[in-house]
């Protein structure tokens, strides 16, 4: 039976790990071939929180998605450098030929000050990052999708954060939520090319961007050391399904459907995969 | 393998269009069938609703696919009739996983008819409500399911026109938005996920006749305020069958309490 996304290529950044490889490794079972990239490097103000992505991290990417019998063409860049992430995507596309997927993904989470009280540095890099770096990934790949003229399906990664005022998470709040603006802008400028452009946008994850004691103490400030089974049911009650967290091939379904024909028609839209934490 | 080999699902407003398009489109993925529409006229409803001719064919193409199917004709603001149609089925082909929640009427017209609102309130707000109240113990002592309303791209935008017939369709498809949420939270503690599809014009007899075109026809400012982002003017059934596929498979395990617009951009255009 053909894969729901046989034949198309996908670009995906922060593909080294969590959901980005599980984008990577999702979509591929249904058929794509990959164009991964990642910053494989630590961020100097996200280190205090958890620690970045790794060229092995990456290298375990492409052994997956080669164990299914696809290609990928990985590369270490950083979404902040739009000539290194242009070049990235055209190399891909002069090994794969086309790209028909575009899964903006790359993020970093930083939390804990109060608005007034967060640092110029931390406010840039989430804003160089999460919300810069998703115009530059959708920048790069927009005039390919356009010259193929065969249509496409973008998908931003946002948050619930991308939805909800969340205390204490400021920089991250405003990146998510300017992505949904992008999306919405993007939606009517790219509809007569019949590409399509969507947010996604996950309660917690599990992955390392959460699964880490810094983020532990924000739920549970008074613990010493709080542990991932401390938190559990913590995390539990922000959602009002009976689960902690959902798993990165939650995400990645909610990417595939958006990415296959079966979502021909969707576009514009704020699709919530977030156990009812926005209703709640 | 089916995405849905082994579940059942009840569907209301089943005997053609995107019902029959649903029941299809889920049997094609392992699902047996407990298929229920009005088959007869409303008298506020100026084009022609559905005939047991049409559930009949909806039997027909579910067996063809080797699914179980049990159909029956009943009003969905006729609670005790929905009950015993859902028992029916339950009884043959035991307890429910899926509710389509996807009877409705459009009653919109160039010449306004009696009973309008209430007919339009009737069906497409009450009918839901009494839908997912016959189902909902079933999906309780399943440990879990999903519940599917088909609101409508009127149901999150103030369109439908001046008429009693278009502003009750339009305040009963926002109306199912806020049933949608409380079920969600009510539910949720079951593990039964409750979410909202919201198309745009789509291809099916209650949008492709003859009144429904001179009455779109007959106010530019509506037919102008229906045209879509993507360059396509009407979507196919299958098209929103293929959401609400994904959204009661176990893909979709933790979306609930989601309004998901198959409009081609239309809200967003908006």
């Amino acid at each position: 039976m053909a894969g729901r996304v046989e034949g198309k290529v996908a670009f995906i950044t922060g593909a080294a790990r969590g959901q980005g490889r599980s984008h990577a490794v999702r979509l591929a079972q249904e058929g794509a071939d990959i164009i991964a990239v990642d910053i494989c490097e630590d961020i100097p103000s996200v280190s205090r929180f958890y620690a970045g992505a790794t060229e092995a991290d990456l290298a375990e990417t492409v052994e997956q998605v080669e164990a299914l019998d696809r290609r990928i063409v990985a590369t270490k860049a950083d979404v902040r450098d739009y000539d290194a992430l242009k070049s990235a995507l055209d190399d891909g596309v002069a090994q794969l030929g086309h790209v028909d997927i575009v899964s903006a993904n790359a993020g970093i989470f930083i939390f804990g000050d109060q608005s007034h009280l967060v640092s110029e540095q931390d406010w840039r890099d989430v804003t160089d990052i999460n919300q810069t770096g998703v115009w530059h990934t959708c920048k790069a790949a927009i005039p390919h999708l356009i010259e193929q003229g065969s249509g496409g399906s973008i998908v931003i990664t946002s948050s619930t954060a991308g939805l909800k005022g969340t205390p204490n998470v400021a920089p991250y709040t405003a990146s998510k939520h300017a992505v949904v603006g992008l999306m919405r802008t993007l939606a009517l400028e790219l509809a007569p090319h019949s590409i399509r452009v969507n947010t996604v946008h996950p309660t917690s994850v599990d992955t390392g961007m959460i699964q880490n004691e810094s983020t532990y103490r924000l739920f549970l400030p008074d613990a010493e050391h709080p542990s991932r089974a401390d938190a559990e049911p913590v995390f539990r009650t922000i959602n009002a399904l009976p689960v902690p967290w959902v798993d990165p091939v939650d995400i990645s379904n909610a990417v595939l459907f958006l990415a296959s024909d079966e979502a021909r028609y969707v576009t514009g839209l704020e699709l919530k995969v977030d156990a009812g934490y926005t209703i709640k | 393998m089916g995405k849905l080999e082994g579940k059942v699902a009840f569907i209301t407003g089943a005997a053609r269009g995107q019902g029959r398009s649903h029941a299809i489109r889920l049997a094609q993925e392992g699902a047996d069938i407990i298929a229920v529409d009005i088959c007869k006229q409303i008298d506020s409803v100026a084009y022609p609703m559905s005939t047991p001719e049409d559930l009949a064919e909806t039997v027909k193409e579910v067996e063809a696919l080797d699914r179980r199917i049990v159909a029956a004709e009943a009003d969905v603001r006729d609670r005790d009739a929905l009950q015993a149609a859902f028992e029916g089925g339950v009884a043959e082909l035991g307890g429910v996983d899926v509710v389509l929640a996807n009877a409705g009427i459009a009653p919109m017209g160039v010449n306004v008819r009696p009973n309008e609102w209430d007919d339009v309130l009737a069906v497409n707000l009450t009918g839901v409500y009494n839908t997912v109240e016959v189902a909902k113990q079933s999906l309780i002592e399943r440990g879990g399911g999903a519940i599917v309303i088909t609101s409508s791209t009127a149901g999150i935008n103030g369109i439908g026109g001046s008429q009693p017939g278009g502003l009750g369709y339009t305040a009963s498809k926002h109306g199912v938005v806020g049933l949608m949420r409380s079920y969600a939270n009510v539910l949720a503690e079951h593990s039964i996920r409750v979410n909202t599809v919201h198309p745009t014009g789509v291809n099916t007899p209650m949008v492709v006749n003859d009144v429904m075109q001179e009455f779109l026809q007959n106010d530019p400012s509506l037919s102008n305020a229906m045209a879509n982002a993507l360059p396509v003017p009407m979507l196919e059934a299958v098209d929103i069958s293929n959401a609400i596929l994904w959204l009661v498979s176990d893909d979709a395990r933790y979306v609930t309490g989601v309004t998901l617009p198959v409009d081609a951009g239309f809200t967003n255009k908006k």
